[in-house]
Order: C-alpha cells, then sequence, then structure tokens
C-alpha cells in the first residue's frame, strides 16, 4: 500500500492530469458534481455524495449517434466517432463505483454498447472510500462495503490527512507506476483501523437493518400484484428526479433531430416515471403513474437481479432518498412491501 | 388536527384526508390520502410540510365524496386559483385551513448542523417561506391556527427581482445561462407546479415538435423554463413549489415573480388565487389598461 499526505494531493492532481483528464467532485454553483479539474477548482473530494452520480462520464445524458445529411436523392451517413478522452474518475464512493458493474452488464454485453464501452476502456475509476457515511446510504444492505471498496480501479482511503493508495487492476497498477514518485510505501494498519471504526458506523445507520427477503425471481408475481403499489405511487409527480440523479438507471430513448438539411440521431436519459417511456406504434406502454412507478422499483429490486444473477440494481447510495420532491423512495417501497427491519 | 380530521371522517362529512404522511426521517413527510382514523395516525403537520396539497384536488376530485383538505395560507391561493381554471370542484373539498410559522428546508438545516452553526429559523427556511405572501386563507371551512402562526414575517419578495432588472442584459444574461445550466430536465418544477395541469404538456407530446428530454443545447434550457414562465404567467400563485423541488436548485421562482412584478406594476397590483371569479389582467379588457407604449417603456399606471 501507498499513501500521500493530503497536503501532496494538488501535486497528485497536476501529475493526473499532465497525462490524461482527471474529473473528480467539485463545487460548482452550489452542488458538488464530477467536474473536469483544472487548477483553482473548489474541489470537495470527501463530499457524501456527489449531488449527480458520475454515471454521466460513461453514459452521457446527451450523445450523438449518428447523422444524415440528404441531398436531393442521396443520403450521406456520418459516423459518430467513439470518444478517444483518456482520463481519471477519481473520488467515486463504494456505491456508485458498484453502479458501474450494474451499468456493465446492460452496455457491454452482447450486442456490445460502443459508444459506453470506449469511454469505459479510456476511463480509469479510482474510488474513494467512506469515512462518514450520511444517514440516508444503505449500500450494504446490497453487499457493498462503503469503508473498503471493491470496484474501481484503484481505492483511496484518506485518514488523518494522510491518503492512503492501493491499485486493484492491471489499469489501476499504470496509473499508479505513473505517479508513484509521489507516494511512499506503507502498511496497512491505518487502513484496517479506520476500515473497523467505519463500518461500526455503517452498522448503526438507520436503513442499515433493511431486509431484501422476498425481492426476487420466486415472488416477481406475488410482489408485481401486491396493492400497497397504488397508495405508495399515489403522490408521485412523475417527474424524472430519482431517474435521473440514480446511478445505475440507464434507460435512454433515441431520437432524430431535424436539421434542415438531414438527421442527428441522438439518445438521451429517459425515465419509465415519464408518460411517453416505451411509447410505441402498438400503444403497449404503461398508461398509469402506478403502473410507471411500480416498473421502476420492480425493475430495480426483482427484473434486474433475476437476469443477472441476483445483483440488484439499486446501490443504495440514497440520493432518491434526499432529493425526490415528495420523498417516496425505495427504502419506502422496500419496507411497505416487506423488507421491513431486520 | 388529527381528531378534527378523524371526526369528519366518522360522521361522513369527508370521505378521506389529504395531508403529510410520516417518514423515516423528520424531513421526508409524503403527501398522502388518509381514509381511516388508523392510517390518521401517520398524519403530520410540522416543520417539514412544506408540499402544497392543492395540485393533488385534481386527482381527488375524480374519486368519490369528498377529501378533507389541510391547506396552509399560501396553499389556499394555488387551490383558488383552480378553481378559477375549473380544474378543482369546491363541493367536492373541505377546507381546514392550517396556521403556518414558516416551514424548514432540511438542506439547510443539515448543512448548519454540518458546520455545528447556530442559524435563526427565518435562515433555515425554505426559500418560499422566507418570502412569506401572509396569514390570510383565501379559501377554507374552518382554521386551526395559533397566535404564533399568525406572526408575519416576510420581507420584500421583489428585491431579488429587482437585483436582477438592475443588472446590464449582459450580466442578466450570465445568471441565468449559469442558473439554467444546470437543468437536467426532469420536469419536477412542472410536475409541482398547481399552474401547469394540461392533461398533456407540449413538452411531453411528440407530436408538437418541441417535445424533448434533455437539454441539447444552451438554448432548450432557457426555452423550456421561460416558455414556462410565460405559459403560468397572470396565474401563478407565487407559490414557489418550483424552487423547492428543484434538485438542482434553480431559482426557477424569480422567472414567475418577474411576470408578477411587472403585472403589479403595469396593470396595478395583482395577486392570483386571491379571487375565483375574476378574470386575471394578462386576459382582461379595461379601458384604465395601460397602453402598450407604456407597457413597452415600464411603469404603467402610477
Amino acid at each position: 500500500m501507498l499513501k500521500l499526505n493530503m497536503s501532496k494531493i494538488e501535486a497528485l492532481y497536476k501529475a493526473l492530469a499532465a497525462q490524461q483528464s482527471l474529473y473528480l467532485p467539485i463545487e460548482k454553483n452550489d452542488k458538488v458534481d464530477y467536474w473536469r479539474w483544472a487548477e483553482g477548482e473548489d474541489v470537495r473530494l470527501t463530499v457524501q455524495n456527489t449531488n449527480k452520480s458520475p454515471k454521466n462520464l460513461f453514459f452521457p445524458q446527451l450523445e450523438n449517434m449518428v447523422a444524415f445529411n440528404v441531398e436531393g436523392k442521396s443520403i450521406e451517413i456520418i459516423e459518430q466517432e467513439l470518444s478517444k478522452e483518456k482520463f481519471v474518475l477519481m473520488g467515486v464512493r463504494a456505491c456508485d463505483a458498484r453502479a458501474f458493474a450494474v451499468l456493465d452488464r446492460v452496455f457491454l454485453a452482447e450486442p456490445v454498447d460502443s459508444f459506453y464501452a470506449a469511454r469505459r476502456e479510456n476511463g480509469t475509476i479510482v474510488t474513494l472510500a467512506c469515512s462518514a457515511p450520511a444517514k440516508s446510504c444503505f449500500c450494504s444492505v446490497f453487499g457493498i462495503d462503503a469503508a473498503n471498496p471493491a470496484d474501481g480501479d484503484v481505492t483511496a482511503w484518506i485518514v488523518n490527512d494522510e491518503m492512503y493508495w492501493l491499485p486493484r487492476t492491471e489499469k489501476g497498477e499504470r496509473l499508479t507506476e505513473s505517479v508513484k514518485e509521489l507516494f511512499t510505501e506503507t502498511d496497512d494498519a491505518a487502513v484496517k483501523a479506520e476500515q473497523d471504526r467505519v463500518k461500526k458506523e455503517i452498522e448503526a445507520l438507520p436503513f442499515s437493518g433493511l431486509s431484501l427477503e422476498g425481492f426476487d425471481g420466486e415472488h416477481m408475481k406475488e410482489i408485481f400484484a401486491r396493492p400497497e403499489w397504488e397508495s405508495l405511487s399515489e403522490a408521485c409527480l412523475g417527474c424524472g428526479t430519482c431517474t435521473f440523479t440514480c446511478p445505475t438507471c440507464q434507460c435512454y430513448d433515441i431520437r432524430d433531430y431535424d436539421t434542415g438539411h438531414g438527421v442527428q440521431r441522438y439518445r438521451c436519459w429517459d425515465s419509465c416515471m415519464y408518460s411517453d417511456f416505451t411509447m410505441m406504434a402498438a400503444a403497449t406502454n404503461r398508461p398509469t403513474q402506478m403502473q410507471r412507478f411500480r416498473q421502476r422499483f420492480m425493475h430495480k429490486l426483482v427484473y434486474y437481479p433475476m437476469n443477472n444473477d441476483g445483483l440488484y440494481s439499486c446501490v443504495g447510495c440514497g440520493r432518491c432518498v434526499q432529493k425526490c420532491p415528495i420523498h417516496m423512495n425505495i427504502v419506502k417501497v422496500m419496507k411497505t412491501l416487506g423488507g421491513q427491519k431486520k | 388536527m388529527t381528531a378534527r380530521a378523524a371526526a369528519l371522517l366518522a360522521d361522513g362529512t369527508v370521505q378521506r384526508v389529504l395531508g403529510w404522511e410520516k417518514g423515516d426521517f423528520d424531513y421526508d413527510l409524503t403527501p398522502a390520502f388518509f381514509e381511516t382514523a388508523d392510517e390518521l395516525k401517520n398524519l403530520v403537520y410540522g416543520d417539514y410540510s412544506g408540499a402544497n396539497l392543492s395540485k393533488y384536488l385534481i386527482k381527488a376530485g375524480k374519486k368519490e365524496g369528498k377529501t378533507l383538505v389541510f391547506l396552509k395560507p399560501c396553499d389556499t391561493l394555488s387551490m383558488n386559483q383552480l378553481m378559477a381554471e375549473h380544474r378543482v370542484d369546491r363541493e367536492k373539498v373541505y377546507v381546514i385551513g392550517v396556521g403556518c410559522k414558516g416551514m424548514l428546508d432540511h438542506e439547510k438545516v443539515e448543512a448548519a448542523a454540518a458546520k455545528g452553526e447556530k442559524k435563526e429559523r427565518l435562515e433555515l427556511m425554505l426559500g418560499k417561506c422566507q418570502d412569506c405572501k401572509g396569514k390570510t386563507f383565501a379559501v377554507s371551512d374552518e382554521v386551526i391556527d395559533d397566535e404564533e402562526s399568525r406572526v408575519e414575517f416576510g420581507g420584500n419578495r421583489f428585491s431579488k427581482v429587482a437585483e436582477l432588472e438592475a443588472m446590464t442584459p449582459e450580466e442578466r444574461f450570465a445568471f441565468w445561462q449559469s442558473q439554467l445550466s444546470k437543468c437536467i430536465r426532469c420536469n419536477a418544477c412542472r410536475n409541482v407546479c398547481p399552474a401547469c395541469s394540461c392533461n398533456k404538456c407540449v413538452f411531453d407530446n411528440a407530436a408538437s415538435g418541441v417535445s424533448a428530454k434533455v437539454n441539447a443545447n444552451e438554448f432548450e434550457e432557457r426555452m423550456f423554463h421561460i416558455i414556462r414562465a410565460f405559459h403560468v404567467a397572470g396565474r401563478c400563485t407565487d407559490c414557489g413549489e418550483c424552487s423547492r423541488v428543484c434538485p438542482q436548485n434553480i431559482p426557477l421562482h424569480l422567472l414567475n415573480r418577474k411576470f408578477i412584478k411587472d403585472i403589479d406594476e403595469i396593470y396595478g397590483d395583482y395577486q392570483a388565487g386571491e379571487s375565483v371569479n375574476e378574470r386575471h389582467p394578462l386576459i382582461n379588457y379595461t379601458k384604465t389598461d395601460a397602453e402598450p407604449s407604456i407597457v413597452y417603456e415600464r411603469g404603467g399606471r402610477e
């Protein structure tokens, strides 16, 4: 394991940014989100959590896919170049890092999504273990260890003004090699002690006792038919706050923009909460807000794990808990439908 | 409140109660319909009952019988406006006005707690409450309040608008550009807005040619919010829900408030929702209306 005194953190940012783009939690306009770092930026590395998840670094809210130019009877097809930007994404919490594993199963399964794959290939993820989990956090429910993030290419811990650094993958090793002179070798005693402390803090969080019992393929029809969906969804505004701040929501819409001399085809994040979500000529989409609401939570807690070896597509980051305008969220759904406290 | 609601449910005056339901923390109250005395145990009215329940009355109107609703003074203006637009039927609603000391903003409370700061209640309130429009109930069947909730504290709600007006066009443009570029098009502002009650919004209608789920460029960022502000002009009661629900903390209410300030200055003071039967100044003609030239120059009727 390596370490670096936090007083030298700017030197690390500079060294990383000298080789590739560096994205960090940065405060702009009162919100901390992942922005490309430049000297003088207001870095908030230890924020718990960023306002939006970092998924847009791999899966942007808006992305051009292909364009068509029309001239008379000829159509020119202009392919969209894949992103070539090499980047480091640093400060990612365990929950958001696990979310990439959830997205990978969607976008990297055959047929591979080349846009996502290119960004994933070009990006190196440095996770940061949590030292002060929020009251709305519940990643441990999904088997995620915030004190020891297992996903990502490098794991970092900040303990008493020291940053500890552990490469996890080949990509992580390469990144570490390139900035190694900034670090010194150390043992993992401080990190182990910090992990024990944080684990106790996590166990004591209000949502740590949530149970996932019954949220599986076997109970799919039973959960789907529960009458409580009506009252749970009653106040839902049908906005996209939960889906757009969620690190694992991956649905998108593909649209054509009329450029006047052809078409720009793009994709953008979609929300199952929206009335025109998956609208098709056959009119098979969900006509009521209850059905849309149910879809979101069935997808997170039942359909996704059914199709992905039990991996849940909620990572317990708590953004929906904090941000839903009417304070309905996955925790309340889980509690109402059976996931009572142990 | 709970006892009164239970009594009105029991004697059949109302079939359900629309209020705020207890959550896991103090701040996460959810608007909910309560149908039994047992369910009413979860009814909460407290520091975090900021949500304006009046728009849910559109939904409640489609149900059998009467709905009891708890409305704060500012919320009653929204209900009146919805009645004026024939979206809510007075006959189907039993209104209990509830006194309000100003609702808290959990983000402000948590931020202050995190920094160990001790702040005055006013500083921790929702933005809409800091600019409280008063303690009068525009509509009610009965009122439950106390001395404390009648204390007025609102400042000048147009001061920020005046600040923006005093800016150069370039400065003002930069202000709105930086704010609106934060927009993620979640539509929370529109969906919560009592004045936005179209069955199908033009921005959701694929056949409209302007439907969109994302802001493709700065033009679209501005277009959505500015069109929305125009659409609700004259009907917006300034309930402030748009800014309360914005996950990106965009001060959207300032767009609406600019229209309200202009209407006040050009046509005389007007509060949407104060009366149910009046036509608002933008759809009404009177001989004393300001001439267009006066409107252009601002100032209107002095």
